[in-house]
Order: structure tokens, then C-alpha cells, then sequence
């Protein structure tokens, strides 16, 4: 690993006159192994290497920053970025806000690097757990006809970045996972559900934990039924909650209050949430898959309180939002990949649990619907005005209880409204891939539209 | 209808492609096929991009970037083995083809010659190429779209404009003979605008963008969809909650065909019919939807954003009829689904770049026009909704239950389109709101977009003309 940062310090060496340089070094390797009908469907196995690189031109009017990536360290590929970087430079809009991270003195938490374990288990065992997870589910319940992919994968990166400014990290990230989608049928009706076992090595993984959670969703949503409009309490499984964690997540983004594109912009002190509400961004929580060392341009992570009892404290910052905000970086720099370059984001959230758990809080609502997914977010959830509409599908709650399946509605309101609306947030706090942890969340003055 | 006949730009007979040697990529399927797959392929990609991003009228960093490498796929009966490498030597290809082919366990295949007849070679139509456009001139279309937008109206408060251009080269050989190259050059605009008054934050959204040079942007098209986007966004401002419920809907042409994208689309691509994971398996001959409805998918439509010379299997792109007035007439198919089935590729082999493997994707997939206008549709529609822009969707093929989002909507109130609508969801069954189909206007027109299935993201083309389905569930929140 340190190779890397040896070759992104090693780059450093080539600026010319005034200039600065920022470079991204990083390389991963992918293994997916799908099974199909209990034998291998496909079985890809994959590295890549690339990097990504930064020239800052200052000047008294401001700075400008061009960039260039490529797919491969091959020495002319990256001299071929390095010059594209430095023309695209010329063309950018000089601002005094523009900036490389420079060293904050913020020294990295000890959470523990997540060190490659992929290979405690040889192929041929990896390619033995997607086919026990295939068949656990078939065999799980008579009225599971198929299997549409029972997938097992892996992967492990390592990435470093370095600047003429005096950054030198480098990070790692590793981890498995089991994924399968199985189909259900009563003759009539066919339903469907994804199951899903995550790991930090392939050791963690249980195919059981997987194929039981596919087939209890897939049959029990059998004869779902469209109800009536209605407004109601919707009650958001751990999942479904961790996704409604990240919209809210981005709307926390400093980059997107800097650029007038959060409705949470100016109302730090303000009361925007239920007093039950604290949000953290913590990337040094070891407990998160996304925990890590270092941010995207390669500063400390660190814990970032942004909701504190309903009352909005602050957001997540890079350098240039920071600057623009008057502030500096809170380590929260995300990037995507070599051919992205950093921008403000959340990378571990986490809803502070509450006291109930799960039975306790259908209990207690009585009367609802209960979320199991949630279908399509990026079309009808807007981060910047807050409006609120997306497909659902799971089960009504009559007398406290999860009753009938219900399909094909919608559940509306806005974020602003739904963040009030808090009535309950579980103990049941389940750790997922992704920006976000979920659990048990309750919420009032939902409006579903059915039939 | 408003755009180009198919043409085809084939330069057949060159014996070589300059992305990689003939000889090194018989050598290397020689290699795949070593321990006895049934068939192995090459594909060799080069792609190279440049983006620019304009905002609050700063232009911010313009970027360039380039991938290179090969994907090498191995079949053996019902087993795909699959390796890439940026390493385009011939070690490094040999390394890949032999990872590849390790899911041939049965040996005894022993090195088979494979020798590639000429090269079936496809060239962009692109005028102006990414190689020719001056770093300025993009900031300078930037710059007027931002200035459109602006002058729209004085609560315009953020603009935000986005110019991207790629080349993806690529070769595509397999030990069936298939021998062919592509050129395909995209270029895409886009711009979002922010509208803020008392009622909060709105947002306004055109893109322009198509399988063809920087020639699409013109000043006349980038100060249209500049002005649309934020009209778009002021109108919003005034916009009430969407209504809750089912309601007749009148789609306007272009961004509707995303509703057939989600509501069948995706139900009709052959992995999904295999597998019997689909609603649309074994309906083939059967009316699955009103008899208004003749669905095509076409990868041939030039310059159209889904528009491919040949797909990412080597295989001719062509028209694909998939529903005609009302009846199932046949799915979308990749090499390997075809194969199973003793039938041809339609064309619909496509993968996100050489690091993916292919799997069946639409192209430009598109609603035939109808015999109504699109005034007396909505002049004959007495209360419902009237969407002007969708956003992207999504289905559950297995249930065939999908959600779309409108992004620009009205009601339409005694025959006359009045209130803005607040965004929202619409969500339907497929095989139920295709039946629903109760008309279609003559004023067919294409969107693009980006079509996500297993993680990879292609470009994608869907059209028709203004029609209207008689009820649709509104994920609104007035009562």
C-alpha cells in the first residue's frame, strides 16, 4: 500500500513554477460470483488501478484548478493526465475560495483500517457460498419458484493522496458481501425480496441470515393488496430508514447549503426536527462500513454532530465549501473515485437510537403502514425543496400488529414535515453498506396515495 | 416523425483496427479457449471524455479523463468467466484471457485457431469531435446558457450548467468470427436552475444531448433549454401539492417514453424471460396492452442518444418491434440469452464500459405515433393531470409495479391545462396502465437519458408523442 503513496509523493516532484498539484492514487480488486440453477452463472474477477490529478494556478484574483484522470498507471497515461490537468487549469474561473486541503493538525482516529481478509476463503469456498445461498432460499419455502440471482462478492482498495501542500495519507477499505433476490408465488400472485449478509471478510458472511430475509419478505408480501388513500403513521424498517437518512444526509451537506441548494441553508439554531432527533456523521465509528482514516482529500475524519434534540447544529464541510462558508473543513471531503473530485458529503450517519424497539414502536402506532421498500427515490424526492413522494411497498399495522401486505402506493409529504413528524426511533440500530445506519423509525402525517 | 432514418457509416474490409492488432486478439482468444470453453471474446475499449461544469457563473474545474483496457469473457455451457485488464500488451491480455477461462474446469480443449475475417468497422457522424472543440468555446456556451437563465427572471437564484463530451472507440472479436469496431461519440448539456420565493426553493431541469459532435449545441438550442429550465423552475414557485389518488393522465411528448422504459421495458429484455422473473415470460402472441400501442426498440435511429453502430457484442444494431397495436410480438436479446434460445442477437448486447460484462439492454426504445392531436386530447379531458417533464423511474419486473416522477406538471381543469403541480411520484402496474393507453398524438419526440440496471449506467433514448392514460395512481399529498 505504501506504494502508492510513494508514487503519488513521487509526482509531487514534477510541478512546474508556481503551480500546486494534488494526486489520487488508488487500485482495488472485485470478485462477483453469481449462482444460477446451483451451478456457477458467472464468475468475474477484476482489478484496476487509476489516478487523479489537481493543478491549482493562484493568483491575486483567486485560484483556478483544472483536473485529468486515467484508468491505468502506465507512466505515459499519467504524464498524458498530468498535462491535461495543467491546460484544463487555464480555463476555470479564478476564486478566492478555490483551495487544496492543507494540514489541520487533526491526527487520524484509531479506527481500525479494514484490512484485507478476502483471501481467508479460497474461490472455490466463495463460489460454494453463493450456491448454499441460491439453494437455502429454494428450499427455504414451497412457494419460492425462483431465484433470480444469488450473488457473493468481494472487494478490497487502497487509495493515497498526496499534495504539494503537504497532505500524505493513504486508507483501505475491504469487505463481502452476499446478496440474492428471491421470487415468490401463491399461483397468483408473484412477489419478491432481496436478502442481504454484509462483512468486513468473507468469514462474516451467513447465507442463512441472507436466504431468510429474502424469502420472509418475498412471502409474505403474497396477495398484497392496494389500499385506500388515506394520511397515516408510516413506521420505516431499518433499511428503508437508512435510505431516508441519506436524502436528509445530503441535504446536511455544506456544498449544498454554500450553493443555495439546501432547504436546511441558514437556519443553523433552528428547530428542524422532533426533540427526539440527533443526527452525527461519524466516519470514526468503527461500527459503520464506510469507517475511515481519512476524507477525500485527505484530512482526519472526524465525528460531526449536525442535528443536536431537533435543533440544527451544522453541517458537513470540504475545504472550498468551508472556506466559502467562513469556516473550515470538518474532514468531509467524499470523492468519487479517480474521475471525481471532492465535494462536501455525509459518509457515516447515524440516528441516535431511541429506547423502543421494534414491536414497541408497531405497538404503540396502533394504527399504520409498515415500510419495506421504498421504489424510486431519485425521481421523486427533491433535496432541494423537500418535496417527498416515493413508492412503497409493505404492510399495514392494525391493533399494533403487522397485518395484510399492501403494493402499488405512495407515501408523500416533505422532509421538512416528515423530520417534525418523528414520533419513534428504534433501538434496533442495523449497520449497512452505505452512507447511513437504520433502524425502527416512526412518522406521523404521512399521505398515502392508493387506490 | 422528426428525426433521421436510419444510415449506416460501415467501412468494411480494413484488416485491423489502430486500437489493437489483429494477430494479438486471435492469440488472445486462442488463449481463452485453451481449457475448453465453448466460446470467448475479446472486447478493446478506449475512452476518452472531457466535462465542464458552470456554477453561480463561476466555471468550475474542467476535467479530462481516459480508460483503456479489455474485457475478456469465457463461456462454458451455462457458466460465464469474465477478467479485465488496462494491460493492452499481449502479456497482459494473456493474463486476462486465462483468469477468464478458469471457470473451464473440464479441460480438453486444447489451443483452437481462431482466425478473424475483416473488419467491420463503424464511424461516428459527428461534425464537430471532442478533438475539435476549444476548451474557450465551452466555457463560452456555458457562460450564454447561464446568462439565458438569468434573464428568465429575477427569482432565478442559482444556475448550474454541465457540458460533457466522450469518444468511446472500441473492438469487439469473438471465436465465432464476429470481427467489429466502433466510434461513438456522445455530446451532452445540461442545465438546472433554482427558483426561490416565499413558498421555498423550486428547481428547473433541460438537458440536450445525443450520439453526435458539439454540433447539437447550438446558441438557439442552449438558450432554449437555458430559459426552459428556468421558467420551469419560476412556475414551480406557484405550483400547489399534486392530488393523492387515481386520476386520468395526459403525458406530453418526448419524456413520457420513459413510462414505457419502466412500465415494459425492462420486463422485455431476455435475461429477465429466461429467467421467468419477468410478467411479459410466455405472453409472446398475446394483446398485453391497448391496441394504440406499437413499441419499438432501435439502436440504428442515428444520432439519437441511444444510438449504437453495432452493441458491445459486435452485433448489428436494428428495429426491434416489440409490442404492435397491443400484441407481444417479441423481446430484446444479448448474444448469450439468444444463443440458449437457438436465435440471432437483436442487438441488445451492451455494457457500461470494458470492466462490465454485457447483459441485454434497450436502446432507443420509443411509442409509434397515434391519429390525435395533442390540443384535443387535453381539450377532451375533463379534470386530471397533465405532466410536461418526467424525471427517471423504476419497476420491479417481477410485479411489473414501477414509479415514474413528474418534474414538471399541471392539472388540467374542464379541458384546459391551469395550477402547477408540486414534483411527485406516479406509480402503476405495467401490464395493467399499457391497457390504459387511450391516446396518442402525432407529436412523437425523443429524451435522453441514463438507464441503470446491475449497477451499470448506459445511455439510453426514449420517445413518443403526447397520449394519455386513463388512470393513473397520483402520489400527491391533497387530498
Amino acid at each position: 500500500m505504501s506504494e502508492l503513496l510513494d508514487l503519488a509523493t513521487s509526482l509531487l516532484e514534477r510541478k512546474e513554477g508556481s503551480e500546486e498539484i494534488e494526486v489520487f492514487v488508488s487500485q482495488g480488486v472485485d470478485l462477483e460470483i453469481r449462482s444460477y440453477q446451483g451451478e456457477v452463472e458467472s464468475l468475474s474477477n477484476a482489478a484496476s488501478a487509476g489516478i487523479g490529478i489537481r493543478i491549482l494556478l493562484d493568483s491575486p484574483h483567486g485560484a483556478r484548478i483544472g483536473s485529468a484522470w486515467t484508468g491505468s498507471l502506465d507512466p505515459d497515461a499519467v504524464s498524458e493526465a498530468l498535462a491535461q490537468a495543467r491546460s484544463n487549469a487555464h480555463f476555470a474561473s479564478a476564486d478566492e475560495f478555490v483551495t487544496f486541503a492543507r494540514p489541520d493538525g487533526v491526527m487520524p482516529s484509531a479506527v481500525a483500517e479494514h484490512a484485507n481478509n478476502n483471501d481467508e476463503l479460497t474461490v472455490d469456498q466463495k463460489v460454494a457460498l453463493a450456491i448454499d445461498l441460491e439453494r437455502a432460499v429454494r428450499g427455504a419455502d414451497p412457494r419460492i419458484r425462483q431465484v433470480d440471482s444469488a450473488t457473493y462478492s468481494d472487494y478490497s482498495s487502497a487509495a493515497a493522496i498526496a499534495s504539494t501542500f503537504g497532505i500524505a495519507a493513504q486508507y483501505q477499505h475491504a469487505g463481502a458481501y452476499l446478496s440474492v433476490e428471491a421470487i415468490a408465488t401463491d399461483g397468483s400472485d408473484d412477489q419478491t425480496g432481496w436478502g442481504l449478509s454484509v462483512g468486513r471478510s468473507p468469514r462474516e458472511l451467513n447465507s442463512e441470515v441472507a436466504a431468510r430475509d429474502a424469502v420472509r419478505r418475498a412471502t409474505r408480501m403474497l396477495g398484497a393488496v392496494k389500499p385506500s388513500s388515506m394520511k397515516t403513521v408510516a413506521v420505516f424498517d431499518p433499511r428503508t430508514a437508512a435510505s431516508l437518512l441519506s436524502i436528509i444526509g445530503s441535504a446536511l451537506s455544506g456544498e449544498a447549503v454554500v450553493r443555495g441548494r439546501s432547504f436546511f441553508a441558514e437556519r443553523i439554531g433552528e428547530v428542524v426536527a422532533h426533540s427526539s432527533v440527533s443526527v452525527v456523521d461519524d466516519p470514526t465509528d468503527a461500527r459503520h462500513y464506510n469507517a475511515t482514516r481519512f476524507d477525500g482529500e485527505g484530512l482526519a475524519c472526524r465525528r460531526n454532530e449536525l442535528i443536536v434534540d431537533g435543533v440544527l447544529h451544522g453541517f458537513v464541510y470540504d475545504t472550498v465549501s468551508a472556506r466559502r462558508a467562513g469556516t473550515t473543513s470538518t474532514g468531509s471531503a467524499v470523492r468519487g473515485g479517480i474521475a471525481g473530485s471532492p465535494s462536501a458529503g455525509c459518509r457515516a450517519l447515524q440516528l441516535v437510537p431511541g429506547q423502543m424497539n421494534h414491536e414497541e414502536i408497531l405497538a404503540a402506532v396502533g394504527e399504520g403502514v409498515f415500510i419495506e421498500s421504498l421504489q424510486g427515490i431519485h425521481s421523486g424526492v427533491n433535496p432541494i425543496s423537500g418535496d417527498f413522494s416515493v413508492g412503497v411497498t409493505g404492510l399495514m399495522i392494525r391493533n399494533g400488529q403487522l397485518a395484510e401486505p399492501i403494493r402499488e402506493v405512495t407515501i408523500a409529504s416533505t422532509l421538512q414535515r416528515m423530520l417534525l413528524d418523528v414520533m419513534f426511533i428504534g433501538n434496533d440500530v442495523e449497520w449497512l453498506p452505505g452512507s447511513a445506519a437504520g433502524q425502527t423509525l416512526a412518522m406521523s402525517g404521512i399521505s398515502l396515495s392508493g387506490a | 416523425m422528426g428525426w433521421c432514418r436510419p444510415t449506416r457509416n460501415v467501412y468494411a474490409g480494413s484488416m485491423s483496427s489502430d486500437l489493437i492488432e489483429r494477430s494479438v486478439i486471435e492469440g488472445t482468444l486462442a488463449v481463452a479457449m485453451a481449457r475448453g470453453g465453448d466460446f470467448a471474446e475479446v472486447f478493446v475499449e478506449d475512452r476518452r471524455t472531457s466535462s465542464a461544469m458552470l456554477d453561480q457563473g463561476r466555471v468550475e474545474e474542467l476535467s479530462s479523463g481516459r480508460d483503456r483496457g479489455a474485457g475478456i469473457r469465457v463461456v462454458v455451457g451455462d457458466t460465464t468467466g469474465f477478467a479485465h485488464t488496462a494491460d493492452l500488451s499481449e502479456a497482459g491480455l494473456r493474463v486476462a484471457a486465462e483468469a477468464a477461462s478458469a471457470v473451464a474446469r473440464r479441460g480438453g480443449g486444447g489451443v483452437r485457431e481462431i482466425a478473424l475475417g475483416s473488419l467491420s468497422s463503424h464511424r461516428s457522424v459527428a461534425q464537430i469531435r471532442p478533438d475539435d472543440v476549444e476548451r474557450a468555446t465551452m466555457v463560452d456556451t456555458m457562460l450564454r446558457a447561464d446568462d439565458s437563465a438569468r434573464s428568465a427572471g429575477s427569482s432565478i437564484s442559482q444556475v448550474n450548467v454541465g457540458i460533457g463530451m466522450s469518444t468511446r472507440r472500441f473492438v469487439v472479436a469473438n471465436s465465432e468470427g464476429v470481427y467489429g469496431a466502433d466510434e461513438q461519440i456522445r455530446t451532452r448539456f445540461n442545465v438546472q436552475c433554482v427558483a426561490s420565493g416565499d413558498t421555498g426553493m423550486q428547481t428547473g431541469y433541460r438537458p440536450i444531448a445525443g450520439t453526435r459532435g458539439f454540433e447539437i449545441l447550438s446558441d438557439d438550442a442552449v438558450n432554449d433549454a437555458a430559459r426552459g429550465a428556468a421558467q420551469q423552475a419560476i412556475t414551480k414557485l406557484q405550483a400547489r401539492p399534486a392530488p393523492s389518488g387515481d386520476l386520468p393522465v395526459v403525458l406530453a411528448g418526448g419524456s413520457g417514453g420513459i413510462l414505457f422504459h419502466e412500465a415494459c421495458g425492462h420486463g422485455l429484455e431476455a435475461d429477465a424471460i429466461v429467467k421467468q422473473s419477468s410478467v411479459y415470460a410466455g405472453q409472446v402472441g398475446h394483446m398485453v396492452a391497448s391496441p394504440l400501442v406499437t413499441l419499438v426498440d432501435d439502436g440504428s435511429v442515428v444520432g439519437e442518444w441511444g444510438h449504437l453502430g453495432i452493441d458491445d457484442e459486435g452485433h448489428a444494431t436494428q428495429r426491434n418491434v416489440l409490442i404492435e397495436n397491443g400484441v407481444l410480438t417479441d423481446y430484446m436479446w444479448d448474444y448469450l440469452r439468444a444463443r440458449g434460445q437457438g436465435r440471432a442477437s437483436s442487438g441488445n448486447g451492451r455494457r457500461q464500459t470494458y470492466q462490465h460484462l454485457p447483459m441485454v439492454r434497450m436502446t432507443n426504445t420509443f411509442l409509434l405515433e397515434g391519429p390525435d392531436t395533442a390540443e384535443d386530447i387535453i381539450a377532451q379531458t375533463p379534470y386530471g393531470v397533465y405532466v410536461a417533464q418526467l424525471g427517471g423511474g423504476q419497476v420491479n419486473t417481477t410485479t411489473g409495479d414501477f414509479v415514474f416522477g413528474m418534474t414538471a406538471a399541471f392539472l388540467i381543469e374542464d379541458g384546459k391545462i391551469t395550477s402547477p403541480l408540486r414534483d411527485c411520484n406516479l406509480i402503476g402496474n405495467g401490464p395493467q396502465i399499457l391497457k390504459r393507453v387511450d391516446a396518442v398524438a402525432n407529436d412523437f419526440s425523443m429524451t435522453p437519458g441514463t438507464c441503470g440496471k446491475d449497477g451499470q449506467q448506459v445511455p439510453v433514448g426514449t420517445g413518443q408523442a403526447t397520449m394519455r392514460l386513463s388512470s393513473v395512481t397520483i402520489g400527491g399529498t391533497a387530498a
